[in-house]
């Protein structure tokens, strides 16, 4: 049922831009998505005092967590396993679909039932277990639509945000057997409930992500508000989980901050429905609970960006999502165009150390640098710096020391290189410069009325007739 | 080399400039936190609770379980699922409710799950404290209280008392000592399950309990001070 998206943004991402611009009913569900979550998130956080030191402090805990990240996977890994739960290490998404497919194969699953989770879509997992014959069967409601329709998540937290309650009826009316069209918003949610707590109770594997991973009790943290995740975690035999490295702080009282900063920034409540702690599975004694649970820790590029100290910063994020809820290129093409799992301004960030600057780039470029992701990024990550040095790698002399990332380079042209060798040249030195703005100023007529990416909707730059200093010098007279 | 000790190679190998210090995280809980008595810690909890659609109601430590029976029979519910060796589910059973079935949980779920999904109406389970700024229940299931009681049924009545009631997370994590040890599963609920994932549009009863039921348990002697 799922389909595997190909990553190909550097040709695709402008096309698909346009796509979406050009199509009225999208632009307006992201509006109205986008206006709505700011508003919520602005409604939970009346007292900025109380918003800033809140940021401050998760910025810390963050900082400090990646500061000590090795120190802190050796405890957790060792805490975990303690409290027996089994912890695998993958350092690319084939290894981890690996793990997951031996462990599957070991206990003869045949169904996954999933919560949410982006790594699992980072790595493609259900395209991995089905060309093992394995169901994977997504059970987070806005999951499960998109995967209804063939499709993939277009935001972090709310995958379905770009469809309408009408698209949603039609999907299932045509694809779920016996159900019949309705706008109804509750009786939607009760078909889907209906579905799915069938596949709770005859998964034999149920797969999650984690929120956080706490080093000192070996617990894994899941936050959410349908209570599919601890479906997915309690009722099948098997528990896997799956999280990148960076999800990792040292002790619990870390995680109530961590905690409220997100619920806050993602969706504007003050809480969740469910706040998840498993630190084992079932005891000798208890009823219900896994048998096994599994942590699997990946990589996948992150260690690029934990090797640079600016670019680490990325790291920081803990997936609330409302980064791209206040950016203003997000808002107006969608989740979609940015044909990544992670899209707006984190995966503009995170996807280049996952999939290669040379994929990536054009999405570094597509910011207005507005700042408004790093105003409401409740871990201040610097977002605006690293696009700005990731536009710098793309355009960096691939074996000059300023590239330090995989496909850094990538947008370097002998053309671009020349013209902006040339622009250089004419604005450090004086002489060079007058001469250049004089026969720029004197010759505009001959100005081009195509300008290429310029021109597509904008009117053509022509030069103005005289020069700044020619004004000032006139004004002197 | 392991895929394990090829990540943390990487990850050693990383400059750190500059180490930075243990955030204080109690100093800004103790900074922000209100000073408040049990009474406006359950207003401030039933208040949140009640914002997420949750039924809260005050009970004492006699007349809880009449104003349990009368709901569950304003609902319609056939059967209730109970814990096992527990003293509310002893008070329970022995009061013998007529056209209430009490059921206990007494085997592993894996041979009666198919029960437990389509024939279980409602449960009860006691919460072992909240949390009045998040308004959130903290359950820590057990074997006599397992973890599905919370989720499965669609309707759940939580038991707390309400001296048990802390004041924000951070003081319900370090006053009850949790790094010291956690359950299999330790939870944090606020309201019936949920879901906004159709345009935006909330809706309970996504895959958890479509209704929970807060019995908001009173001392006869009035004088218990809230928890820290």
């Amino acid at each position: 049922m799922s389909q595997v998206i190909k990553i190909h943004p550097m040709e695709d991402f402008k096309e698909r831009s346009r796509g979406v611009l050009n199509d009225p009913g999208q632009r307006k569900n992201f509006r109205g998505a986008m206006d709505f979550l700011m508003a919520k998130r602005r409604a939970q956080f009346p007292d900025q005092d109380e918003l800033q030191g809140l940021r401050d402090l998760g910025s810390a805990i963050r900082r400090y967590s990646l500061a000590h990240l090795p120190r802190l996977l050796e405890q957790l890994e060792a805490k975990l396993t303690a409290n027996g739960i089994q912890v695998h290490w993958a350092q690319t998404p084939d290894e981890a679909n690996a793990i997951a497919l031996g462990i599957a194969q070991r206990v003869k699953a045949k169904r996954i039932i999933k919560g949410k989770s982006m790594v699992s879509e980072e790595v493609g997992f259900n395209h991995a277990m089905e060309a093992a014959g394995i169901e994977a069967f997504e059970s987070d409601m806005g999951e499960y639509i998109v995967q209804l329709a063939g499709e993939t998540p277009s935001h972090i937290i709310m995958p379905a945000i770009h469809k309408t309650k009408q698209e949603i009826a039609k999907l299932f009316a045509d694809e779920i057997p016996g159900v019949a069209y309705t706008e109804d918003v509750d009786a939607l949610i009760r078909i889907g409930r209906k579905v799915l707590r069938r596949k709770f109770a005859d998964a034999d594997i149920g797969l999650s992500g984690v929120n956080f991973c706490v080093a000192e009790t070996g617990t894994l943290c899941l936050v959410e508000n349908e209570g599919n995740g601890r479906m997915c975690t309690t009722v099948p035999r098997v528990h896997i989980a799956i999280t990148g490295i960076e999800k990792v702080v040292e002790k619990l009282e870390h995680v109530p901050p961590l905690y409220s900063l997100l619920s806050r920034s993602a969706t504007g409540q003050a809480v969740t429905t469910y706040f998840n702690l498993i630190s084992g599975p079932r005891k000798p004694g208890e009823k219900d609970g896994p048998e096994e649970v599994h942590l699997i820790l990946l990589d996948n590029g992150r260690t690029q960006a934990y090797a640079d100290e600016e670019l680490r910063e990325t790291l920081k994020c803990i997936r609330c999502g409302a980064c791209m809820n206040h950016c203003p290129v997000y808002a107006r093409i969608g989740g979609h165009a940015y044909g990544t799992t992670y899209p707006g301004p984190i995966g503009a960030i995170i996807s280049p150390h996952m999939l290669g600057l040379d994929a990536t780039y054009p999405l570094a470029f597509a910011s207005t640098l507005c700042g408004a992701c790093v105003e409401v990024c409740p871990v201040k990550i610097p977002i605006t710096d690293i696009l700005v040095r990731l536009r710098n790698e793309a355009q960096a002399r691939p074996d000059s020391i300023d590239a330090t990332l995989r496909g850094s380079g990538a947008a370097r042209t002998t053309a671009g290189t020349a013209v902006w060798g040339v622009w250089a040249q004419v604005y450090s030195k004086l002489g060079l410069y007058k001469l250049a703005s004089w026969f720029m100023s004197r010759g505009r007529a001959l100005s081009p009325t195509e300008q290429g990416a310029w021109t597509r909707s904008r009117t053509p730059l022509i030069p103005a007739p005289k020069r700044l200093r020619d004004l000032l010098k006139d004004r002197k007279r | 080399m392991s895929a394990r000790d090829s990540i943390l190679a990487r990850l050693h190998a990383a400059p750190i400039a500059e180490v930075p210090a243990l955030p204080d995280v109690k100093a800004w809980f103790d900074a922000h936190r209100r000073n408040e008595d049990t009474d406006q810690r359950i207003t401030r909890l039933r208040a949140a609770l009640e914002a997420v659609k949750t039924e809260v109601h005050d009970v004492s430590a006699t007349d809880w379980l009449e104003v349990l029976l009368r709901i569950a029979a304003a609902k319609g519910l056939r059967n209730l699922l109970i814990g096992t060796d527990t003293p509310h589910g002893d008070v329970l059973e022995a009061r013998h409710p007529e056209n209430l079935t009490l059921i206990r949980y007494t085997d592993a779920i894996d041979s009666w799950r198919d029960v437990l999904f389509d024939d279980i109406d409602a449960s009860l389970t006691l919460a072992r404290s909240a949390i009045a700024e998040i308004g959130s229940l903290i359950l820590w299931p057990t074997p006599s209280e397992p973890r599905l009681m919370s989720l499965v049924p669609s309707v759940h009545f939580v038991l707390l008392d309400v001296a048990t009631i802390h004041a924000d997370f951070h003081s319900a994590i370090t006053t009850e000592g949790w790094k010291d040890g956690l359950p299999t599963n330790a939870l944090l609920i606020c309201g019936p399950s949920k879901t906004a994932d159709i345009q935006q549009t909330l809706a309970y009863g996504a895959h958890g309990p479509r209704e929970l039921v807060v019995l908001l348990r009173h001392a006869e002697n009035a004088d218990q001070g809230a928890a820290a």
